[in-house]
């Protein structure tokens, strides 16, 4: 665990520290390009607001309605006969679509079964092991303004599932109930 | 087929407000939503100014073609479109180190940078290109050796063991890391045989 805390404490400042050290070894004006760079950070926060909105308005009222509850209790049945618990069922549907939202339902799984217990493992795991999908795409294709997605959800929302599947296979090894 | 999902997440949310009677709720959501998108773009601000300056140093100092040069044999496989000395592969590296430890909070513009080169090289054209779906692809199932959010989220709840995870979160985010690259190569045969 203390070295975990301790990479994580230290990574930043050691990269930090380590591109001035090398910028300024190969005499690049380390300020100047810090603040040239700096700027097209804002160009692309500003560009992402409109993309963001869109997608995170339909994700609220498709939350809200009780729509997305009623998806997820019609998907329960058939997850729960290939053996997923059901009360991961819905972390691991919403997952993909929301962040804050799994993040919830995770925090409140640990703390209704308790963060060691086979469930808060396993949601822990579900958690930590993929992405939003839809927010990684909205902002890395909002921002830069790329409008024919092709194949990309599907591929990113396949990878999800292998991802839920493997993490619900591993820990149920490595974690007998 | 984004907009089909977006619309109807939007129309199919407001039909079961009405038959629910939640369009109190549906109401206040089209608002939270709006705010708390605005309120993530603002945060990102930050976030995306220090990282993209940062970066900028290390670009500028020929750290970020050291560092594709460094991992091109492994890279070169995944990204064939992409010649390995352009700084778009720099940046699909970084990305992909801050995600294994992470830090979502740098990867986040180190991603987008990744993006924008990577569209540049696909001639400025709003249409994905495969590099874009690859690196997506594996973006969302990105190996992580430190799940940082969980483990904080442990300890809150005073887990025993709050590390107990990052084993089998290895495990798991290197086997979809596996399959996102085999889905993607899937989906590209696919369609290079419709031509």
């Amino acid at each position: 665990m203390e070295i975990v805390s301790a990479i994580s404490l230290w990574f930043i400042p050691v990269l930090i520290a380590f591109i001035l050290m090398y910028g300024t070894y190969k005499k690049v004006p380390t300020y100047e390009s810090f603040t040239e760079g700096g700027k097209e950070g804002i160009k692309l926060a500003v560009s992402l607001m409109p993309f963001l909105v869109g997608m995170m308005v339909a994700i609220a009222v498709f939350r809200a309605s009780g729509a997305l509850d009623v998806l997820v209790n019609w998907i329960r049945p058939s997850l729960e006969i290939v053996g997923i618990p059901a009360e991961i069922v819905p972390l691991a549907l919403i997952r993909p679509i929301s962040g804050t939202a799994a993040l919830g339902i995770t925090s409140d799984l640990i703390s209704v079964h308790g963060p060691d217990s086979f469930i808060g493992t396993l949601a822990s795991t579900l958690q930590g092991s993929t992405d939003t999908t839809f927010y990684v795409l909205t902002v890395y294709f909002g921002a830069v303004g790329i409008k024919k997605m092709g194949d990309a959800l599907k591929v990113g929302l396949l990878a999800d599932a292998v991802a839920i599947v493997t993490a619900i296979i591993v820990v149920t090894l490595m974690f007998p109930k | 087929m984004v907009n089909y999902i977006w619309a109807a997440m939007i129309l199919i949310g407001f039909g079961f407000a009405m038959i629910n009677g939640t369009m109190t709720e549906v109401n206040e959501a089209v608002f939270s939503g709006a705010k708390e998108a605005v309120t993530i773009s603002i945060g990102l601000i930050s976030i995306l100014v220090f990282w993209l300056g940062m970066m900028r140093i290390a670009e500028d100092a020929g750290l970020l073609s050291k560092l594709s040069s460094l991992f091109k044999p492994f890279i070169s496989k995944l990204f064939p479109e992409v010649p390995s000395s352009h700084p778009a592969m720099g940046y699909i590296l970084s990305n992909m180190i801050a995600n294994m430890f992470g830090l979502g909070n740098a990867a986040t513009p180190l991603g987008i940078k990744a993006m924008e080169e990577l569209k540049d090289l696909n001639g400025g054209k709003n249409e994905v290109s495969r590099s874009m779906i690859t690196f997506l692809a594996i973006n969302t199932a990105s190996i992580t050796f430190i799940p940082t959010t969980v483990i904080s989220i442990r300890m809150n709840y005073h887990s025993e063991n709050p590390t107990e995870i990052v084993g089998p979160t290895l495990v798991a985010t290197a086997v979809s890391a596996v399959a996102a690259v085999l889905i993607d190569k899937f989906f590209h045969y696919r369609r290079s045989k419709k031509g």
